[in-house]
């Protein structure tokens, strides 16, 4: 059944499936980054498909390879009971360039899945109406499930942000309250 | 002390230009029980739109599972649903077992079930104590944690320990069943069915905790589907979808046991649905109980990936030398991906796994089911009475650990 669903992505898209395999009986196209949008739009809408779920999504980060990072998608079918992974390589080697067209108007669960996926790799979502980082705060530098983010690294303190009509000042001055841990670690070559 | 009898004619009333408030809830809130943070515009008590902030439990487990052995995933995600990690335990070690092809006695298979199904009880008492809790009744929520406490004295009991048990193992458990498991689990689930019994006569005749129910955060089918809702919430919703029932996992397929879908998904059918899920675990235990065999391996036959026996590291050359090899190297998993995904106590929990063949995997990816359902508390939200954000977010029963890893 599921040979079936890659056989009509296949028909349907021709040159855009680059690869197909169905290791440990997952079926896996991977599909070329500019039909991603295409390919996830015929797969909810085609009769023979209806995958009205997508289930997960996410990136693997090859830093050797050029396209880098490898968007990958599981789509699901709640009504034929099938599914199919998806995957597309952007990026430069540099981690430069990562961009991918959003499915966020075509599913909801992809609004806070590329959400995840930029904050985590910073693979960027054309077209996604709000990509700010979602588990990480607004000021954190890089992007850490990328294998070059060192597991140790110390992030920069952040200031007090200025929110506007919001006056009220900490409780405390530089000097007082509580101390930051990561302030007076001697880690590596972290000095002050 | 004088009487406040302002003359409100000759006060001067100024109505706020702006008519909308920014509310800020959480992220430590006692009705936020996790940590989220909800920044909502309110017009009067209407909730015009929501912003839900997740991430403050953010711990990096996903990196953290790249600088290890494949077994030392275990404890990590038994941190991400602390409420059912043997739940966890076993859709990982199971994603394990699919990618090299092994798999457990039936024995062990029965031995998980058992297990995952208590943990799921216990997944379930807290959602649906903790949500009467938070509407006032909190008679309930005492008796269901004293039910939960008893599941957690098994698993102590069988593991060793009460929350993170780290139990689970590629190619079986860490230990067979103790002598007293069968009788210990029966007594245990039948003491939950009587319980949830007792609690559920003393919130369903209840006017006050069911019309803050009824009705209210409502959403569809559609919805629900794509917003990737699984789970007791999408079950609510009316769609019959139960990972264990459409693609079944283990042994399953062997039970006898009914899947409850909700009419309208609301927070009062996404409350039932787990009362009656609570009773079916129960029935599949009841089941599994009866079938599991008394003796038999409880480890694969597999020496790649289960540690030999003590006997034979201590006496032989070739048990220490394997022993030595799985802890230190790591099992290897041959190169290759997968995605393997049991029902967990939210939802679908899928571990898309990448291995490059050497003893550390290369990328774990824990699909969390309560990521995927606090995405659409915006939706259930937006439109409802700033009241209903509780029993709204209470019925979701978003697990903080596993909603931000």
């Amino acid at each position: 059944m599921a040979e079936a669903l890659v056989k009509a992505v296949q028909s349907q898209f021709g040159a855009a499936v680059l690869e197909t395999h169905n290791q440990h009986g997952d079926e896996t196209i991977v599909v070329d980054a500019g039909s991603w949008k295409d390919i996830a739009a015929f797969l909810r809408d085609d009769r023979r498909t209806q995958m009205n779920m997508l289930t997960d999504l996410t990136a693997v980060d090859y830093p050797d390879r050029e396209p880098r990072f490898e968007v990958v998608a599981h789509f699901c079918s709640l009504t034929r009971g099938h599914r199919l992974r998806v995957k597309a390589r952007v990026g430069f080697e540099d981690g430069e360039g990562a961009e991918i067209d959003s499915l966020a108007d075509l599913y909801g669960s992809a609004n806070w899945m590329e959400r995840e996926c930029w904050d985590m790799f910073g693979v960027k979502f054309k077209g996604h109406p709000d990509l700010r980082r979602i588990l990480m705060y607004p000021e954190f530098e890089g992007h850490p499930l990328r294998r070059d983010y060192p597991a140790q690294k110390i992030q920069p303190l952040v200031p007090y942000r200025d929110v506007d009509n919001i006056e009220k000042l900490p409780p405390f001055g530089d000097d007082m309250g509580m101390s930051f841990g990561r302030q007076t670690h001697a880690f590596g070559s972290h000095e002050e | 002390m004088e009487p406040l009898d302002l003359d409100l004619e000759e006060a001067e009333l100024e109505l706020p230009t702006d008519p909308t408030t920014m509310l800020n809830v959480g992220p430590a809130h006692p009705a936020m029980h996790g940590t989220v943070r909800c920044v909502m515009e309110l017009s009067g008590e209407n909730i015009e739109q929501v912003d839900v902030q997740v991430g403050y439990l953010h711990r990096g487990f996903e990196k953290m599972c790249e600088r290890g052995t494949w077994s030392q995933v275990f404890p990590y995600v038994d941190r991400c649903n602390y409420v059912s990690p043997m739940l966890n335990n076993v859709g990982f070690a199971l994603a394990c077992e699919k990618m090299l092809g092994i798999e457990v006695p039936e024995r062990c298979q029965y031995y998980r079930v058992i297990l995952g199904e208590l943990a799921r009880m216990s997944d379930h008492l807290t959602c649906v104590g903790a949500m009467a809790m938070e509407l006032g009744a909190f008679t309930p929520f005492l008796w269901f944690v004293r039910a939960r406490e008893m599941i957690w004295d098994l698993m102590e009991e069988e593991t060793g320990a009460r929350l993170t048990h780290s139990f689970g193992r590629v190619g079986g458990m860490a230990h067979p069943p103790t002598k007293a498991f069968k009788e210990l689990a029966r007594a245990t689930s039948d003491h939950v069915v009587k319980v949830v019994k007792e609690g559920e006569q003393l919130l369903l005749g209840n006017r006050i905790f069911l019309d803050r129910l009824d009705k209210v955060g409502i959403i569809s089918a559609e919805d629900a589907i794509s917003l990737g809702w699984t789970g007791p919430c999408l079950r609510a919703s009316g769609v019959p979808y139960d990972v264990r029932k459409a693609h079944p996992y283990m042994v399953y397929d062997r039970f006898d046991f009914d899947v409850p879908v909700g009419a309208t998904g609301d927070c009062y059918d996404r409350f039932i649905v787990r009362v009656e899920e609570l009773k079916q675990s129960a029935r599949i235990i009841e089941q599994a109980l009866e079938q599991m065999p008394d003796d038999g391996p409880i480890n694969a036959d597999d020496p790649r990936v289960v540690l030999p026996p003590k006997e034979e590291v201590y006496n032989s050359i070739e048990g220490t030398i394997q022993h030595f090899k799985i802890v230190m190297e790591g099992l290897k998993i041959p190169a290759g991906e997968v995605y393997s995904y049991t029902e967990g106590g939210n939802g679908e929990l899928g571990f898309y796994l990448v291995s490059d063949g050497s003893g550390t995997p290369y990328r774990v990816r824990i699909r969390p089911p309560c990521f995927l359902v606090t995405s659409g508390l915006e939706r259930v939200i937006t439109g409802e009475m700033i009241a209903d954000v509780v029993p709204c977010f209470g019925s979701l029963n978003m697990i903080g650990g596993e909603c931000d890893r």
